[in-house]
């Protein structure tokens, strides 16, 4: 499913949102897009859009839980929170990413 | 890993609650979406502009649906489900074209269930109700220097039980025909002999009452004890649940019923249902022959074993012949070259497995053929509607569906079509389970019982069947969009000559095979048919015609040797008053019969064997005049008179054979040949004739008069010009005149027990014909489909030629060439395929080459004439084109 291009940007989605909902506690979607893109400083251009299938998939996998809730303007939304699976994962995946730009940089600076 | 599962859980779960989940998706995106035009009125903008933006940096609300509905659910089920729905619509709009398919594969498939059933009934699982038959092996007797089996004696079988480990269970089960006797009606029935660990070896429990108990098998006569069938106990006793303890009569000897079998139990013998079952010490009411638990020589029970789990038949085999050895040493009398063999079930020596495992055989092969031709048909037909398609195909591609989604489309309406068949198919082999015992007659009144199984296993072999028929008829249509190209796709294309073109060639190459495998079909025909004369046009070396055949079962009467000498004489000469009988006498066994004839080993003076080998002897037991009245004709000496009895001297009638291998050219008349010790003298040569088999070479044999060799069930022999009908009232009137309590077997003509003997021959002939016949049809139906297309795609071209002069002649003939250029194609493969093949007839195959010109030449002739009233219509079709009409479109 998908190209290999794509799979990277999912595997970085999903560290993103794990990391935000720890950041931020339960927070709804739209919250969530504004947040990542204020945090990456809009250099990390996606369609708000994308953000949904990720976040099924990561409920899926049990690693976020998600309930209906109403916004501070009174809207209904859609809650996530990250679970304790979930905060488990965002720890492992934490530090493979950060072994593996470690390695990168080393890999650049000597070549 | 856990992910994974839980994952799939998830998106399973979810195709069942996808309404729900669906609204709450899209409440979720509104939400989203108004929470940013929101945001983006806070900033000032018009509210048209806050929508717009609020979109964009969205990107794609529908394709953002559809990308979270492939991660919610399980895209391939849904698509697949989606498909079959697909699937049914179009057949539904296109029924002539389904009706068709589903027939073909109907046909196909049922042929292929039909025979797996009888397959597994017949040969794999013979014995409904009867635990764990892959455990079993028949067990049988072998004597040096002889082919095939023998029966084995009650102390041999005895010593096996007792001195081997590797079985759980010997158990013996001999059939036999009966008397039954309820109230004052007798009539004759099956049933069978057994060791008293019968049911419980096989693990069937009685339905009332019980099974036999440990040794309730030995003892003279001592444990007059039956066990009846479901049958009986519904049928005769009306099913009266105080039933056990009650007695009935059988071979007029008082049995008390001590146990009832469950519903389909038959028994444990390839060809009847078994009515009742005895133990082996009530033997002597229904063998004749006398007492023989005790007489190691005497070899007369079929036998099985249930081997012990892990242990195989090598072992087991190993087992026995190392007892067969001590045997043989301790007891050379009666066991000097004798020795025993384990058959798996469906090679069982001694039932019809035997029988019918030739012709069972070449029938899986047979009907395999069938389902190919029929797949190429429905292949073809797919052919042609996938061309009518190909719009649809191309609209679909062109907005965008994948090639491998089309392809997708396509097996599943294969899959549709083979499901149809598959279902229907089940369905002709479940009318078709019993069908087996129609071609064969029912034998002294009672009617064979073949039935087939349609079980798991039989189950997933159709199963499997249908999944290649899908993966066939997918195949080509989707190689067909392979080819499809967008730019051309709206250019009509009429499709090239008759015959030519680029894609004609799979449809070509579809009715190439069906031709070619029909065509091996009819040489197996051609063949079998030709043995069958063969057989027929084989003469017995004895009369057939003018000769009937009948019997009184006497021991089952409870006759004594006395008591039968007496009656046997009494009737023969009541039936030689009878007006029209020109002579008549008994033998005990009827040429070609089912039973076997009294073998010895013989000393003849002046021959000398050679070591290891005992010369053993086939011989009959028959009356004075036997020969005159079968129509053996002697070369030499005399026959038997009535002069020849106990008080004279021993005397023998030996056959050529005979003469030529053990008195090597001297005249055997006057010579003397030993016979169980006693030393006979030879007074008559007889001709050569058949004794158990019309295809049997021929081999030495005597006869010996049945006054000095009394045996009580013997046949009787009438030479007449009367009907057997008449006769059989005849004769029932003067065997009730001397004994009301005795019943006539049925009176048949000798021709008539030719013919039962060659049974296994009719029914291949029988089988092979009607699939043949099938596969020749469908092959038509293919033929004539790819004919009539062609001409109806080629009408432009047709018309061309017409305008340019060509008269309907020309036309005519070149669709017929075109159709006879296909069938020459199918039939040089299936010839080629059928040098290779019809070897594998083999046993079926009576004095006629594998490779017979004759068989080869009438197929083609066949072949041809079937191709050519195909191609008729469509080419008659294409002389009727109108030129102006033709090319104006």
């Amino acid at each position: 499913m998908g190209n290999s291009k794509s799979e990277v940007l999912q595997g970085t989605l999903d560290l993103l949102v794990l990391k935000t909902l720890d950041a931020m506690g339960p927070m709804h979607g739209f919250g969530m897009a504004l947040r990542i893109q204020q945090v990456s400083e809009d250099l990390l251009q996606l369609n708000q859009g994308t953000l949904y299938p990720a976040l099924l998939r990561l409920q899926q996998r049990g690693w976020i839980a998600s309930k209906w809730g109403v916004s501070e303007n009174n809207r209904r939304a859609k809650y996530y929170s990250l679970t304790r699976a979930g905060r488990k994962q965002l720890e492992e995946e934490a530090e493979s990413w950060g072994r593996m730009s470690a390695m990168i940089n080393r890999v650049l600076r000597t070549s | 890993m856990r992910e994974f599962f839980r994952t799939l859980m998830q998106r399973a779960a979810a195709l069942f609650r996808r309404r729900r989940l669906e609204d709450d998706l899209d409440e979720e995106l509104r939400s989203h979406l108004e929470m940013a035009v929101e945001l983006n009125l806070g900033r000032g903008i018009s509210a048209e502009d806050a929508r717009r933006e609020a979109l964009r940096s969205f990107g794609g609300v529908e394709q953002t649906k559809e990308k979270y509905r492939d991660q919610r659910g399980l895209p391939i089920i849904e698509t697949t489900l989606q498909d079959l729905r697909f699937g049914l619509r179009m057949l539904r709009r296109s029924p002539g074209f389904s009706v068709l398919a589903i027939l073909c594969l109907t046909l196909g498939i049922g042929a292929n269930a039909a025979v797996f059933s009888w397959v597994e009934g017949i040969l794999f699982r013979p014995y409904p109700a009867v635990t764990h038959q892959e455990q079993l092996l028949a067990l049988g007797g072998t004597a040096r220097g002889e082919s095939g089996h023998t029966a084995i004696s009650w102390p041999d079988f005895a010593d096996l039980q007792r001195n081997c480990t590797l079985f759980n269970a010997f158990f013996v089960s001999k059939i036999m025909g009966t008397t039954l006797s309820v109230g004052d009606r007798a009539e004759v029935t099956t049933g069978s002999i057994v060791s008293a660990n019968y049911f419980d070896a096989i693990g069937v429990h009685p339905l009332l009452g019980r099974g036999f108990e440990p040794g309730e098998d030995s003892g003279r006569n001592a444990h007059p004890v039956t066990v009846i069938s479901y049958q009986l106990w519904r049928g005769r006793f009306k099913g009266d649940p105080q039933i056990i303890g009650k007695t009935q009569r059988l071979n007029n000897v008082v049995h008390t019923i001590v146990g009832v079998a469950p519903e389909g139990f038959y028994g444990t013998f390839v060809g009847w249902a078994m009515q009742f079952w005895v133990p082996a010490s009530m033997e002597e009411t229904f063998e004749a022959g006398g007492y023989k638990l005790e007489d190691r020589g005497a070899r007369w029970i079929e036998s099985y074993v249930r081997l012990k789990a892990g242990v195989t038949r090598q072992q087991a085999q190993q087992e026995i012949s190392a007892v067969a050895k001590r045997l043989e040493s301790d007891y050379p009398e009666t066991n000097r070259g004798r020795g025993f063999q384990l058959w798996p079930l469906w090679q069982t020596p001694f039932n019809n497995a035997r029988t019918l495992l030739p012709t069972l055989e070449i029938m899986v092969a047979v009907v395999v053929f069938v389902l190919l031709i029929a797949c190429a048909n429905v292949g073809n037909l797919l052919l042609v509607r996938s061309f009518a398609r190909r719009h649809e195909m191309t609209v679909r591609l062109a907005i965008g569906a994948g090639r491998g989604r089309l392809v997708k489309q396509l097996f599943t309406e294969g899959l549709i079509l083979a499901a149809f068949g598959a279902a229907g198919g089940l369905l002709v082999a479940h009318w078709c389970r019993h069908a087996l015992v129609l071609l064969f007659p029912a034998r002294g009144g009672v009617a064979m019982h073949l039935p087939g199984e349609i079980d798991w296993r039989v189950l997933a072999v159709s199963g499997g069947v249908c999944v290649i028929a899908t993966l066939l008829l997918g195949l080509v249509p989707a190689m067909q969009t392979g080819k499809i190209d967008l730019a051309g796709a709206l250019k009509s294309d009429s499709a090239g000559v008759v015959g030519g073109g680029g894609r004609a060639w799979v449809r070509s190459g579809l009715v190439v095979l069906q031709v070619s495998l029909s065509f091996v079909l009819l040489v197996g025909v051609g063949l079998l048919l030709q043995s069958l004369q063969k057989i027929r046009n084989t003469s017995p070396g004895f009369s057939t015609r003018d000769v009937l055949d009948t019997a009184v079962n006497l021991v089952a009467a409870g006759y004594d040797a006395q008591r039968a000498q007496t009656f046997q004489d009494e009737l023969l000469e009541r039936v030689k008053a009878l007006p029209g009988v020109e002579s008549a006498a008994f033998a005990r066994m009827t040429p070609l019969s089912y039973g076997s004839y009294s073998s010895t080993v013989i000393a003849v003076d002046g021959y000398q064997p050679p070591p290891e080998e005992q010369p053993t002897v086939e011989y009959n037991e028959v009356g004075p005049g036997y020969f005159a009245t079968i129509g053996i004709p002697l070369v030499s000496g005399r026959e038997f008179a009535r002069a020849d009895d106990e008080k004279a001297a021993l005397v023998a009638v030996v056959n050529e054979a005979m003469a030529a291998r053990y008195w090597r050219g001297r005249n055997p008349i006057g010579e003397r040949v030993q016979v169980k010790g006693r030393w006979m003298q030879v007074v008559g040569v007889a001709k050569d004739s058949k004794y158990e088999s019309v295809r049997e070479a021929t081999k030495p044999f005597f006869y010996v008069p049945l006054r000095q060799n009394f045996a009580r069930g013997a046949g009787l022999h009438i030479r007449t010009r009367l009907s057997a009908e008449t006769m059989a009232t005849a004769l029932g009137h003067e065997v009730h005149a001397l004994d009301p309590d005795l019943a006539l077997f049925e009176v048949i003509t000798l021709q008539e027990q030719v013919d039962r003997s060659t049974s296994p021959q009719q029914v291949a002939v029988t089988l092979v014909g009607v699939l043949g016949g099938l596969a020749l049809l469908l092959a038509a139906i293919g033929l004539y489909g790819v004919m009539s297309y062609a001409v109806s795609q080629s009408t432009r071209e047709l018309g061309l030629r017409m305008a340019l002069g060509a008269g309907a002649s020309n036309l005519l003939k070149l669709v017929l060439s075109r159709g006879l250029a296909l069938t020459a194609g199918g039939v040089a493969l299936g010839g080629a395929v059928a040098l290779g093949l019809t070897r594998l007839l083999g046993s079926l195959l009576y004095k006629v080459s594998p490779r017979d010109p004759l068989a080869f030449g009438s197929a083609f002739v066949v072949m041809t004439i079937t191709a050519l009233a195909a191609s008729f219509l469509p080419a008659w079709r294409a002389t009727r084109t109108d030129p102006v009409r033709a090319l104006r479109d």
